[in-house]
């Protein structure tokens, strides 16, 4: 039986390894954690991966943090999900402080504005690649049709909060759906 | 209000609001940072590669990067304070969340008002990022704004063929860092030339 302070150390040690070698983040993370938590250590079993993904797509926040939350604590409680979120949160953090002291001392050479100038383009491409699949993997249906239509009109051209529009969206699923629910009772 | 409560406050709202991860958070964070006048768009687009091309999740990569630049103003431990403050701020009501969400699983599985709600809030977020990247198209085709002057500008065609060739590399599954890489050169390169 390990000592549970060693179990919360060793926690911190894997999302650290996590944090620091997964790009892009969210579902890129779950292989990793499958790999290191569920087949090296034994923690949680397949079944529990499932269920954290389960969670972490509806609960506020980050696939990382959540995932990492979460395991942390069915492993070791509180402190095992402390230290878990600091290991997963701690190299981006050092990474990009270091990177943004870079970037405030290079931005104003011309080589490096005219790299931005090409580089937004690509990213606009990403954007719109992202915009696809995450439309390929939201429920299709009249009410996710109106609530899309909704709320990329209110908030492109309106200026309306954005936090609103989320609220908003979340009553209406949430409306639409006990009315449904109600109709297939009777 | 103190900047670095602000800037805890308002990543905490972010985190607190965004659901789905990676770039969900962006239309909330893109209107906070802009409402904030903490950095023009071009940077958070900006930013957006860089995150891309290094580890971690979008949601803390940016928190930090905005943390660090808001509090760069009060230099170097401004810098790394208001990272810390960001970034705590983003990550904290996920924490909280979750460790509730443990301890009643069950209830929460089966749960038909967060079922309910997911069926409006998985929908939204399409529409929301859609929204997003209008305001990013515009940046990258009409920083200026619109004129018919644009049409007779080299630097509109040169975005818009970039583009063309990032979106073919984007949907042929080429990884994010080259096709940031590619971008990076061909706008060098167009720098040098026009």
């Amino acid at each position: 039986m390990e000592s549970k302070g060693k179990k919360i150390f060793q926690l911190f040690l894997v999302f650290l390894k996590i944090g620091a070698f997964t790009f892009g983040g969210g579902y890129a993370m779950i292989p990793i954690i499958q790999k290191e938590i569920v087949e090296n250590k034994k923690w949680i079993t397949d079944d529990d991966i499932l269920e954290i993904i389960a969670i972490a797509e509806s609960t506020p926040g980050p696939i990382a943090i959540n995932s990492a939350t979460f395991v942390g604590y069915r492993v070791a409680g509180f402190f095992g999900a402390m230290f878990a979120t600091l290991g997963v949160v701690l190299p981006s953090f050092v990474i990009i402080l270091l990177i943004s002291f870079v970037l405030r001392e290079f931005q104003d050479i011309p080589a490096v504005q005219y790299a931005f100038n090409g580089i937004r383009a690509g990213v606009l491409a990403l954007l719109i690649k992202a915009l696809v699949s995450m439309y390929k993997k939201a429920p299709k249906g009249l009410v996710s049709y109106i609530v899309m239509g909704a709320s990329f009109v209110i908030t492109a051209f309106f200026d309306i909060n954005v936090l609103f529009v989320i609220i908003g969206c979340a009553v209406f699923g949430l409306v639409t759906s006990l009315i449904a629910e109600r109709r297939s009772k009777k | 209000m103190n900047i670095f409560l602000d800037l805890f406050l308002t990543f905490f709202k972010i985190g607190a609001f965004t659901f789905g991860g990676g770039y969900a958070m962006l239309p909330l964070m893109q209107e906070e940072v802009l409402a904030h006048k903490w950095m023009p768009l071009e940077d958070v687009v900006n930013f957006i590669a860089v995150s891309e091309s290094t580890p971690g999740p979008f949601a803390i990569n940016m928190a930090t990067y905005v943390g660090s630049e808001v509090g760069g103003a009060f230099g170097l431990a401004g810098s790394i304070f208001g990272s810390f403050c960001a970034t705590f701020g983003v990550v904290l009501p996920s924490f909280i969340v979750i460790l509730i969400v443990a301890k009643c699983f069950e209830r929460f599985k089966n749960s038909k008002v967060v079922k309910g709600c997911m069926t409006g809030l998985k929908p939204a977020v399409v529409g929301l990022i859609g929204s997003a990247i209008i305001s990013v198209l515009l940046t990258v085709f009409i920083p200026n704004g619109f004129s018919m002057a644009v049409f007779t500008d080299a630097s509109f065609y040169v975005a818009l063929a970039t583009f063309a060739i990032c979106t073919v590399m984007a949907f042929k599954k080429v990884h994010p860092i080259i096709i940031i890489v590619l971008a990076a050169v061909l706008g060098i390169a167009a720098g040098y030339v026009l």
